[in-house]
C-alpha cells in the first residue's frame, strides 16, 4: 500500500512515531491482537491481529486531526485536476470514498480520501495520498469500476463492516507535498437506482456542513469561522446526487472541463 | 547536548540557543514536550521572545498547532467558570478556583502556554451538599464510578467524584480541602478559606491569596503519586515563585504561612526541586527558614533520587535505571502520605483485585468517526 512512498532517513525530523506490535503475554498466541503506539504509548484498545492495517489507517487518522489545528481539519475528500481541487465533505454512509476513489481511477490526482487540511493563510488544501479506505459495498463497486487497482485483501467484521484499502497512483504520490486550490466543494451523495443529478447548494448550507464535518473547528474558534467562510468563498458549492459511478465521475470531469474551456 | 536535558535545556536558555539544533533534536524535543504536557509552554517561549520564526518548518507546525489549543483553552476556561458560577449562584456561596483555573483567570504568567484538562474549585465543606447539587441541577453529573468509589470519594477524600457536563463534557473537581482529611499533614483549611481574595470583575468568584496559591500548587504536586504532569506542574511553581516574589511581602510571607497552613514540608520541597531542576531564583534567608521542614538523615538523599528522575520529562529518552523505581516508590508514598495504613492496605488490595486497565488507551477511540 505504502510501496510508492519514500522513506526517510532517521535523522530526519519526523511529524510522529507511531508502531504496530502485538501486546506482550498470551495475546500473542491465544487470539492475538495489535496495539497502535504513539511515540511508545498505546493510544488505543487493542484489536484484533487480522484489522492492523484498518488501525494503521485509523491511527495514522487521529494522528493529524487531534494534532494538527494549525490546519482546519476537514472531514472530506480531496481531488484535484488541472491545478484545482474538489473537496468532497460528507457524513459517513454518503459514498465519499467511492466518489473519491472513483475520479482517481480516473486520473484525477489523490490528495486524501478522507482529511483535507486547509492552510489558513494561503488558502491551498493539502493531502496525505494516503491508501483509499472502502467499505462494505464500495470493494466491489471499484474493484469491477478499475479491476487494475491493487487493493488489500479485505478485513472482515471492523467497526466499519469489511474494510479494504486502495493503493494510491504512484503520481498522486510523488506529488503528496504539493498543495492544491480548492475551486469546488461538491457533496455527495449515493442514492440507489437514482440518475445522477449535479444542482448547485447554498453556501450557507455548505458552510454549516463543512464546519460540522471539521474535527478542529470548535478549537480554531473564530479562525476557524472565518476559514470556513474563505473557503466557500473560493468555491463554487454543489451537490451530486448518483448511483452510477461512471456516470458521477463523467459529470465532474465535465464541471473542471467547462470551468477550463468554458 | 546531552538527550535526557533537550526540554529542559531548551526550556530554561534563551530560544535562539537552538538555532543550531539538528532536525533529530528536533525530533525528540517536540515528542518530549509533548509526552510531559509542556508542548505549548514551549511554543510560548518562543513567541515571547519573538523567535517562532526561527523554528525548522516541520517542529514549528506542532508548536503553532498547541498554540492554538491554548488560545482556545483560555477562552473556554473563562466560560466554564462563568457557567459554574451561575450554577452555584442559588447557593449565594462564593467559589474558590484552583489551579488552571486560578492561573487563568488571575492572568498569572503560569497560564502562559498551559493546558488544562479540567477544573478545580474549592468549597467549605459545610456547603457542599448545595454546591453538588446547585452543578447537577445545571448539567453537571457526577462521572460513573461504582459504590466502592463512590463511598471511598465521600468518606475519605478531599473532593467529590469528578462532574462532567452532559452537553460540554467538560469535567470539574469540587474539593472540600486540598487534602484528604486522612493525610498525615493536617491542613488548617479554614485560614485557606478565610484569606482567599475576590477575582475583580468576577462576581462571587475567588482565588486563594499568593502565598496560598503556591503553597496549594506544591501541596499537590508533592503528594501526588503519578507524574504525566509533574514537570508541567513545576514549571507552574516556578512561574508562580518569580511572578509573586517580584511582589512585597511575598517571601516574608511564605514560610511562616506555610507552618500556619501545616504545609512546610511540601514548602521545602517545592523550593528545593524548582531550583535544583530549573533553577528558580529563591532568597537564601527563605531557603533557611524552608529548612525546618528538611526531611531527616537519609531520607533526603533518597527523596532527590526520586524526584529528580520521576520529575524529568516524561519520555522513555530521560529514563535511566532507577526511574522505575523512583516512580513507583512515590506512588507508593502518596498513598502512604494519605491515609492511615489499614485503610490503605484496604484500599490498594482492593484496587488490585479488580484492577481496571482504564490507560490512555481506553480514552482514545480510534474510530475518530464513524467513517
Amino acid at each position: 500500500m505504502y510501496g510508492e512512498f519514500q522513506l526517510i532517513d532517521p535523522a530526519e525530523f519526523a511529524d510522529f512515531h507511531v508502531r504496530l506490535a502485538a501486546p506482550s503475554g498470551l495475546r500473542r498466541w491465544i487470539k492475538p491482537q495489535v496495539l497502535f503506539y504513539f511515540d511508545g504509548i498505546p493510544a488505543f484498545k487493542p484489536l484484533p491481529l487480522g484489522q492492523a492495517l484498518p488501525m494503521l489507517e485509523w491511527g495514522l487518522n487521529w494522528c493529524v486531526a487531534a494534532h494538527c489545528h494549525q490546519y482546519l481539519v476537514i472531514h472530506a475528500a480531496v481531488v484535484e485536476k488541472n491545478g484545482k481541487a474538489v473537496v468532497l465533505p460528507a457524513p459517513p454512509g454518503s459514498g465519499k470514498s467511492t466518489l473519491c476513489a472513483g475520479l482517481v481511477c480516473r486520473g484525477w490526482r489523490l490528495l486524501s480520501d478522507e482529511l483535507a487540511l486547509y492552510d489558513m493563510d494561503s488558502n491551498l488544501i493539502y493531502g496525505m495520498a494516503r491508501p483509499v479506505n472502502l467499505k462494505n459495498a464500495s470493494i466491489d463497486v471499484i474493484k469491477s469500476f478499475a479491476p487494475e487497482v491493487v487493493m488489500s485483501e479485505p478485513v472482515a467484521d471492523t467497526t466499519k463492516g469489511t474494510v479494504a484499502l486502495m493503493r494510491p497512483p504512484s503520481a498522486s504520490v510523488q506529488q503528496a507535498q504539493n498543495s492544491a486550490l480548492p475551486a469546488w466543494i461538491v457533496l455527495p451523495k449515493y442514492l440507489p437506482d437514482a440518475p445522477v443529478s449535479l444542482e448547485s447548494n447554498s453556501s450557507a448550507h455548505t458552510f454549516l456542513l463543512l464546519a460540522e464535518q471539521s474535527f478542529n473547528y470548535d478549537i480554531l474558534g473564530v479562525r476557524g469561522f472565518r476559514a470556513v467562510g474563505k473557503l466557500i468563498d473560493q468555491c463554487d458549492c454543489y451537490r451530486i446526487t448518483y448511483s452510477d459511478l461512471e456516470a458521477a465521475v463523467l459529470t465532474l470531469d465535465r464541471l473542471v472541463a467547462e470551468c477550463v474551456y468554458g | 547536548m546531552a538527550e535526557r536535558d533537550l526540554l529542559l535545556r531548551a526550556l530554561l536558555t534563551e530560544p535562539n540557543q537552538l538555532m543550531s539544533a539538528s532536525a533529530s533534536q528536533w525530533d525528540l524535543l517536540i515528542r518530549q514536550a509533548r509526552s510531559s504536557n509542556l508542548l505549548a509552554r514551549l511554543a510560548n517561549h518562543f513567541v515571547e521572545a519573538n523567535l517562532l520564526e526561527i523554528v525548522p518548518h516541520s517542529p514549528r507546525q506542532h508548536l503553532i498547532s498547541a498554540l492554538r489549543l491554548v488560545d482556545r483553552q483560555n477562552i473556554a476556561m473563562r466560560w466554564e467558570v462563568e457557567c459554574i458560577r451561575k450554577a452555584v449562584a442559588d447557593t449565594e456561596m462564593p467559589i474558590i478556583l484552583l489551579k488552571g483555573a486560578a492561573y487563568v483567570l488571575s492572568e498569572l504568567r503560569a497560564a502562559r502556554g498551559r493546558l488544562f484538562s479540567d477544573i478545580d474549585i474549592l468549597v467549605p465543606m459545610h456547603r457542599l451538599a448545595d454546591v453538588e447539587s446547585g452543578l447537577m441541577l445545571h448539567g453537571w453529573q457526577s462521572l460513573q464510578y461504582d459504590e466502592y468509589d463512590q463511598r471511598y470519594y465521600r468518606r475519605w477524600m478531599h473532593e467529590i467524584p469528578p462532574m462532567r457536563h452532559v452537553r460540554r463534557g467538560t469535567v470539574i473537581d469540587v474539593h472540600h480541602s486540598i487534602l484528604p482529611p486522612t493525610a498525615r499533614v493536617k491542613v488548617n483549611t479554614e485560614a485557606l478559606l478565610a484569606a482567599a481574595k475576590p477575582l475583580v470583575g468576577h462576581n462571587s468568584v475567588y482565588v486563594l491569596q499568593p502565598t496560598d496559591m503556591f503553597l496549594h500548587s506544591a501541596t499537590h504536586l508533592f503528594h501526588e503519586g503519578e507524574f504525566e504532569k509533574g514537570l508541567r506542574d513545576l514549571f507552574d511553581l516556578d512561574s508562580l515563585l518569580r511572578e509573586f516574589g517580584s511582589k512585597d511581602g511575598f517571601w516574608e510571607k511564605l514560610v511562616p504561612r506555610a507552618l500556619e497552613l501545616g504545609l512546610e514540608r511540601p514548602l521545602f520541597y517545592a523550593l528545593r526541586y524548582t531550583n535544583l531542576i530549573l533553577g528558580t531564583p529563591i532568597p537564601i534567608s527563605v531557603f533557611m527558614a524552608a529548612m525546618v521542614a528538611k526531611p531527616v538523615g537519609g531520607l533526603l538523599y533518597v527523596m532527590d533520587f526520586c524526584y529528580l528522575r520521576a520529575l524529568r520529562p516524561l519520555h522513555p529518552s530521560t529514563d535511566d535505571t532507577g526511574s522505575r523505581s523512583a516512580r513507583f516508590a512515590l506512588y507508593l508514598r502518596s498513598h502512604w502520605l494519605r491515609m492511615p495504613l489499614h485503610l490503605l492496605a484496604y484500599h490498594l488490595g482492593r484496587k488490585a483485585l479488580i484492577r481496571d486497565n482504564e490507560t490512555m488507551a481506553e480514552r482514545n477511540d480510534p474510530n475518530i468517526r464513524n467513517v
